[in-house]
């Protein structure tokens, strides 16, 4: 029996298609990243089977808390190239007579989530880079009938973007009435086709089964 | 791509190495996985779902709200309670009976209660929409998937068997349970629903009904 000879130096493995494959796959993820921004409040979507999945511009969310806030975002995060945003903040401060710096609406078009900002403190919002002071400003956007920023937010995105979809994203433990009171202030506006944001499940029904 | 190979005799006078280069990988090959990593868990891969939805004109005049004038026989009065329970009642209440209304049934939001309810009263729509779809599966229909939306549409809309569910929230309710309900409605390929506000007597209803239901589970 010829005996097994070890070579001496210590076996190298050749990693080139390793690093190649990696390489593939990291620059995949990082072309096709969307980075999941954080939104001021958890929100727990219910369940439906619809499989349309959300636009990737041209909406206006409604992010609708468990404690009853209601936040609002356009294009959910980054602005596209029409620059819909800034347009949007400054026809707002031309109804509430708030002038808004180019680096406050360029603060604004940036901003990657929801906001729940009373105009009042908007400029406040827009200058601090602190972020609990920033979630201290975060109460809601008003919504009573006496001082109805929502609508006014509504009406304006419209304006400025006449193709822009309305879409409410809301926690499943939401007490109704804040809902029916989006609705119907949306309604109110002529918005009537709009869509709600759901996770997706499955589900299956046998028609057998049901007809015994 | 990584080892760098040295060309031959260049120029003829330096000598060409024999042993190739080797470099060190496991320091890049580090580095990339821990940004596979970091991007795998910070990319969002599936985009949230929509459903659409429609609602009728509100009317804010009460001196112009009257009931819809739909056949009552078909009608199906869909009540969202509180702690996630679900009444309904079969066709309209007549304005005699609004300080004694009919008693609701109550439903959950089971396979077995709700949908079953729906299923049975849709079954003819439901059924010829089914079997569309499975022509279309076994290929006896040439049709893209976009257009098999507008043709389940079109059934839809020719439909004159299947109920006309009203759907109302009474002021507990939460959102979870108009999702759900809505939901139910696009399984059930309900043709012709939509979401209503409740009336004052619908409200009592459901009082009394959660009122009774609940004294006697105790």
């Amino acid at each position: 029996m010829s005996k097994v000879r070890l070579p001496k130096s210590s076996p190298t493995i050749d990693m080139t298609p390793m690093v190649d494959t990696f390489a593939v796959i990291l620059i995949f993820l990082m072309l096709t990243a969307t980075m999941a921004s954080p939104e001021p409040a958890t929100v727990d979507t219910p369940f439906s089977i619809s499989e349309k999945p959300i636009p990737d511009a041209n909406f206006m969310t409604f992010l609708i808390s468990t404690d009853g806030k209601v936040f609002m975002n356009f294009d959910n995060g980054p602005d596209t190239l029409f620059q819909f945003r800034p347009k949007i903040l400054a026809e707002m401060g031309n109804r509430y007579g708030i002038e808004f710096t180019d680096r406050q609406l360029r603060e604004f078009q940036t901003y990657p989530s929801s906001m729940g900002v009373r105009m009042e403190d908007m400029t406040a919002f827009l200058d601090t880079q602190d972020a609990n002071a920033r979630k201290e400003l975060q109460v809601g956007i008003p919504l009573d009938s006496a001082n109805n920023q929502l609508a006014m937010w509504i009406q304006y995105a419209r304006m400025v973007n006449p193709n822009i979809q309305a879409c409410i994203k809301g926690d499943s433990d939401v007490e109704f009435p804040v809902v029916q009171r989006v609705l119907n202030i949306l309604q109110d506006l002529n918005v009537k086709r709009f869509s709600l944001i759901t996770s997706l499940a499955a589900v299956k029904i046998n028609l057998e089964e049901i007809q015994q | 791509m990584a080892q760098i190979i040295q060309s031959g005799k260049k120029g003829g006078k330096k000598r060409a190495k024999r042993i190739l280069p080797h470099m060190d990988m496991t320091p890049m090959v580090d580095l990339m996985m821990l940004l596979i990593t970091f991007f795998m868990l910070t990319t969002s891969m599936s985009k949230p779902k929509v459903m659409d939805i429609t609602l009728p004109d509100r009317v804010t005049d009460p001196e112009k709200q009257e009931a819809p004038r739909i056949s009552a026989s078909r009608t199906l009065n869909i009540l969202l309670g509180p702690d996630n329970r679900v009444f309904w009642y079969p066709g309209g209440v007549k304005p005699e009976e609004y300080d004694n209304p009919p008693p609701l049934m109550e439903t959950d939001f089971s396979p077995d209660g709700i949908r079953q309810l729906l299923l049975e009263r849709n079954r003819t729509l439901f059924r010829t929409i089914n079997e569309y779809r499975d022509r279309v599966i076994r290929g006896e229909i040439r049709i893209s998937q976009d257009s098999l939306q507008g043709a389940i549409r079109e059934l839809k809309n020719i439909d004159d068997t299947g109920p006309i569910v009203l759907i109302k929230a009474y002021k507990e309710a939460n959102y979870g349970n108009f999702v759900d309900i809505l939901d139910e409605m696009n399984i059930c390929g309900i043709a012709r629903y939509t979401f209503v506000d409740i009336a004052w007597y619908e409200e009592r209803m459901v009082e009394i009904a959660s009122n009774i239901s609940a004294s006697s589970a105790y």
